[in-house]
């Protein structure tokens, strides 16, 4: 096997796995994401600290993002739709996926393209149909991969980053939302 | 007070079947005075605990314990449960393993020199154990099962026995595994509604190049992979058992041959909401695993048959049509409708240590162990998921892990 170089450290991601085979409650992670109203349906998300190793985390620096609806909604555009985050967190997570299945397999990738479609009745968040569910009602990832590898290999990889996805799971299982007022 | 009686042997055996016999043949081999204890009769989970249609997934010719072959008419069959009873029943005769049937161990513990045993007849002081009792002790049902409304009826796979058993109505399979598409398709020929609940799953042909599939996996050196060499140990040790049945026509029965027959194939199960089960979205995920894995075994197969210069005894190589995902499929199922009417769990099972007081189990309930070593001098096992090899948990593959077991623990008796 040549050497190959995705940029993906593996050799840490496998040796955390033998650790915290051992230790479950250091593998407990918190995200957070804090969100300000700022006017109309725009909203300003900030994302710094986590906690996770036991104790509080930093990403290096404060992330901001900005969250609107489009002029067809009547809003101003000042950021992409909520629902468009949660494309954006697909997108990536399978990305990342595909390049740490990668390089723990030997396989140089030359480039990793994705469109990720979501279809959407929005009659379901006008109330304009109860029968109509608010969120996707299905969503398509194409991926174009380019990489020293067979179509099945290349299968192969995507296939097991939707296993180990994060965002893919959060997506197709449901997930505990508890929403209180502080 | 009575006077505590404490017998004195040099191995118990835990369990009298197709393992613990293999065991007790090479004791005998050996000379090494043991007993076989077993809390029923011989082969018990085989008599009591195993649906009726079900028959051994390996061929009559891979039926094969120390010494015994199978003889029959039919090599290319498959055993029905009474016929694999009648064969290890047959295998504890010829072998004359001393076994003591209905007597139920309900505690090992560390000893002087060895281990003390309690038993539903008496004190045991043994300076070795080999636990024999088999992975399958317990259906594994999943917790979301306490919250599926009381108009359901819940069976497990050793509750299960025939179609007749159940009410009319729809029933939902929860499981891929051999077991689970099994009882699929038995249950859809009864006439009734099916749907499958398909997480991660193994896909097989039945046959391949006009060969048992089994034939090749044994053949192609697959299923002699040893423990040490699997990549991934613990994974291979939880893989559910392969979607194969043993049939006269020998039909392969995966998931595409269910849907064929009108069985809705449906995402994993999550969660129960509202009287609800919620379904996972990722069902053509697992489809793709699957077919993609089973792919990569043929290829091995057919690199193995060109060098090992069988690829002019056997067929062309075949490649099957990837399993079909429905265009869509649903993310709940009303529990409380009435469409559903039996839940029929395919989860799995698990070993019992419960009578274990050793210190020799993980967080997740299974042995430690190396091979059959178990970590505790003294104390073995056999039967278990890639004990020593892929193929291990199977009658065929007895025989090699027995031996090695055995061999471990005499040479552990005579360094003392």
């Amino acid at each position: 096997m040549t050497t190959v170089t995705n940029g993906v450290n593996v050799q840490a991601l496998l040796d955390a796995r033998e650790v915290l085979k051992g230790a479950p409650e250091a593998a407990q992670f918190t995200w957070r994401a804090s969100a300000k109203w700022q006017s109309g349906v725009h909203s300003t998300i900030k994302v710094q600290s986590f906690f996770g190793l036991g104790e509080e985390q930093n990403h290096k620096e404060e992330w901001t993002f900005e969250a609107d609806h489009p002029e067809v909604f009547a809003a101003e555009d000042n950021g992409i739709t909520p629902i468009e985050y949660l494309l954006v967190g697909l997108a990536s997570c399978l990305t990342g996926g595909i390049a740490s299945v990668a390089e723990n397999r030997g396989i140089q990738l030359r480039s990793v393209e994705s469109v990720v479609e979501g279809g959407h009745d929005i009659r379901g968040i006008l109330g304009a149909d109860s029968d109509v569910r608010n969120g996707y009602n299905d969503i398509k990832v194409t991926f174009n991969i380019d990489a020293d590898a067979s179509r099945q290999e290349i299968e192969a990889l995507v296939a097991q980053s939707q296993k180990r996805s994060a965002v893919f799971d959060a997506l197709t299982n449901p997930t505990n939302v508890i929403v209180e007022v502080a | 007070m009575g006077v505590q009686v404490i017998q004195r042997t040099t191995t118990v055996v835990i369990g009298a079947g197709h393992a613990g016999l293999a065991a007790s043949h090479f004791l005998s081999d050996r000379s090494i005075d043991h007993v076989v204890l077993e809390r029923g009769e011989v082969a018990n989970s085989w008599r009591r605990e195993r649906w009726d249609s079900l028959r051994l997934l390996t061929p009559n010719w891979q039926s094969r314990l120390p010494g015994l072959r199978y003889e029959g008419p039919d090599p290319d069959g498959y055993m029905t449960v009474s016929e694999v009873t009648e064969f290890i029943e047959y295998f504890a005769k010829v072998s004359r393993a001393p076994v003591r049937t209905g007597v139920n161990v309900t505690s090992v513990r560390p000893a002087d020199d060895g281990y003390h045993l309690t038993t539903s007849h008496g004190e045991i002081h043994a300076r070795t154990v080999v636990i024999a009792s088999g992975a399958c002790n317990k259906p594994a049902v999943p917790p979301l099962s306490d919250a599926v409304p009381a108009s359901v009826e819940q069976l497990t796979t050793f509750g299960y026995r025939d179609p007749a058993q159940l009410p009319d109505g729809g029933v939902l399979v929860v499981g891929a595994s051999a077991t689970g598409v099994q009882l699929a398709a038995e249950l859809r020929r009864s006439g009734r509604p099916v749907t499958v609940s398909v997480g991660e799953h193994v896909r097989l042909p039945r046959t391949y190049r006009g060969r048992d599939v089994l034939w090749w996996m044994d053949a192609s050196g697959v299923w002699n992979q040893r423990y040490d060499e699997v990549e991934d140990l613990t994974r291979a040790r939880r893989l559910p058992s392969p979607q194969l049945v043993g049939t006269p026509e020998r039909t392969t029965l995966d998931l595409s041959a269910l849907a064929s027959m009108g069985v809705e194939l449906v995402g994993r199960w999550a969660a129960v909401r509202d009287g609800r089960a919620l379904l996972s979205g990722g069902l053509r995920n697992v489809f793709s695993l699957a077919d993609l894995k089973m792919e990569r075994l043929l290829d091995t197969f057919d690199e193995w048959a060109k060098t090992s210069g069988d690829d002019a005894e056997v067929g062309p190589p075949e490649r099957f049509a990837p399993t079909r995902a429905p265009v869509s499929t649903p993310l709940q199922l009303d529990l409380r409708s009435g469409e559903i009417r039996t839940i029929v769990w395919a989860t799995g099972f698990r070993p019992d240590y419960r009578w274990l007081d050793v210190p020799a189990v993980d967080a997740k309930g299974q042995l430690r162990h190396e091979g059959g070593v178990v970590d505790s001098p003294g104390l073995y096992a056999l039967g278990l998921p890639v004990l020593r090899r892929r193929k291990s948990t199977f009658i065929y593959g007895i025989e090699d892990d027995a031996r090695e077991v055995i061999d471990h623990l005499a040479r552990y008796l005579a360094v003392r």
